[in-house]
């Protein structure tokens, strides 16, 4: 088996229709089980996100991805809106840009994200939004939450000072380890990543120690232990790979 | 035509920001032959003067003393740059906002204390409740985040500032 990811079957499967539509003024066609995040990818065009990741169903809980779609108001999410027919997307407007730079400062706000001594600095995805969208400070005020780390793992540590609730923990241990450790307990603002049923990750009767969740994570919030500031450097490009071997061996 | 007076302070920060300034090395007689320094802990001025074109601010604002000197520096300045993390976010003075001002200092003065356990209560000004950016307590004109902004932005963005254009930040983040 040498086929990589990105080599996708050619001939797409039979059912598949093909929509057209125009992305930022540019005729594009794409699949119509495609998201616009998907298709705009595949044009070139790069949207910004955080909670996206290859190989992992999308959720639409960070909203960086919206898009303007011409007749109407509202703006959608584009990584779990599909395209459509005649579309006119927009992925990038003074508004658009408006909104990303709020979302980014919103989550700097709601959590406590010391860059200078986090061990994901220099390799945080948080990090890289805010540079890429021009965020060089908040105009909102920080909230500086009490939260806790649980370092009870023997391997990982679970900082709340650095999450950014995208979920991707979430769904690679339900997805593809199956272990479906992690879950969100609470809503909005309180709303927390929790191992089994909240109780400290060195308990979980269900977590396998894979290390998925901390590979995945796009900031300092799951790390391993032993790392000091700057030293966790995260790898998540093995996620296609095994999704692809999986569907492979289920056909 | 007279020279860009201009004035550098150090509020609660670990003075890196400064040392990043100076990393600039040469370079600096390019900044010194189109300013004049009319204050800063690099050199022996004692008051902050008055009519100051540009201000450099180091550091969070933590203590009533960092409060009253940022008011006391925008009233007199005319573009007020936060430079550096502290003076953008808190950054680390900031880490203690979790925690109550009596819970630290408890922690600093008696918990860690091998003699003399005691708060002082002269010459040091007292903290305020949080560590607080800069922007949050008055308007700040130019924003260079980074723990330091390397020496390299800050260069860029004084000879910008000097030339009348935006700077560039696209080298500095928040952290670096």
């Amino acid at each position: 088996m040498s086929s990589r990811p990105s080599a996708k079957p050619a001939a797409p499967a039979p059912s598949s229709k093909v929509k057209t539509l125009t992305i930022d003024d540019r005729l594009v066609s794409a699949r119509e089980d495609e998201s616009i995040l998907d298709a705009a990818r595949d044009n070139g065009i790069q949207i910004p996100t955080l909670c996206n990741l290859d190989g992992l169903t999308p959720v639409g809980a960070c909203r960086l991805c919206m898009v303007e779609v011409k007749g109407s108001s509202r703006l959608f999410a584009s990584c779990v809106t599909m395209v459509g027919e005649g579309m006119e997307v927009v992925t990038d407007s003074e508004r658009l840009q408006k909104y990303r730079k709020t979302i980014v400062e919103l989550l700097f706000s709601e959590r406590n994200h010391v860059c200078a001594v986090c061990v994901s600095n220099g390799h945080c995805e948080l990090q890289n939004l805010a540079q890429l969208l021009g965020v060089t400070h908040l105009t909102v005020p920080y909230l500086n939450p009490k939260l806790p780390v649980d370092a009870s793992h023997e391997r990982f540590v679970n900082d709340h000072n650095r999450c950014v609730l995208c979920q991707r923990c979430v769904r690679v241990c339900g997805e593809v380890e199956g272990a479906h450790t992690w879950d969100i307990n609470g809503r909005g603002i309180g709303a927390r990543v929790i191992t089994d049923l909240n109780q400290p990750w060195g308990s979980s009767e269900t977590c396998t120690g894979c290390g998925k969740c901390v590979q995945v994570c796009p900031t300092g919030a799951l790390t391993e232990k032993g790392k000091s500031v700057r030293e966790m450097s995260k790898r998540t490009r093995f996620l296609p790979y095994l999704t692809m071997m999986r569907e492979d061996r289920s056909e | 035509m007279s020279k860009v007076r201009l004035a550098t302070v150090w509020l609660d920060g670990c003075s890196g920001c400064h040392m990043s300034f100076l990393d600039m090395d040469e370079r600096i007689l390019e900044i010194a032959a189109r300013v004049e320094v009319v204050y800063s802990p690099l050199v022996d001025l004692k008051e902050f003067p008055a009519d100051v074109d540009v201000t450099i601010v180091e550091g969070g604002v933590s203590s009533e003393e960092d409060l009253h000197k940022i008011r006391m520096v925008r009233s007199r300045t005319k573009l007020l740059i936060a430079l550096g993390d502290c003076a953008v976010t808190s950054n680390v003075p900031g880490m203690r906002n979790t925690f109550k001002v009596d819970d630290v200092l408890k922690r600093a003065y008696f918990e860690n204390a091998d003699l003399n356990p005691q708060v002082p209560s002269e010459v040091i000004p007292r903290l305020l409740p949080r560590t607080r950016p800069v922007h949050e307590i008055v308007p700040v004109d130019v924003f260079l985040p980074g723990c330091p902004p390397p020496a390299d932005v800050i260069f860029g963005a004084l000879v910008s500032l000097l030339d009348g254009t935006t700077p560039d930040l696209s080298a500095t983040r928040f952290g670096r």
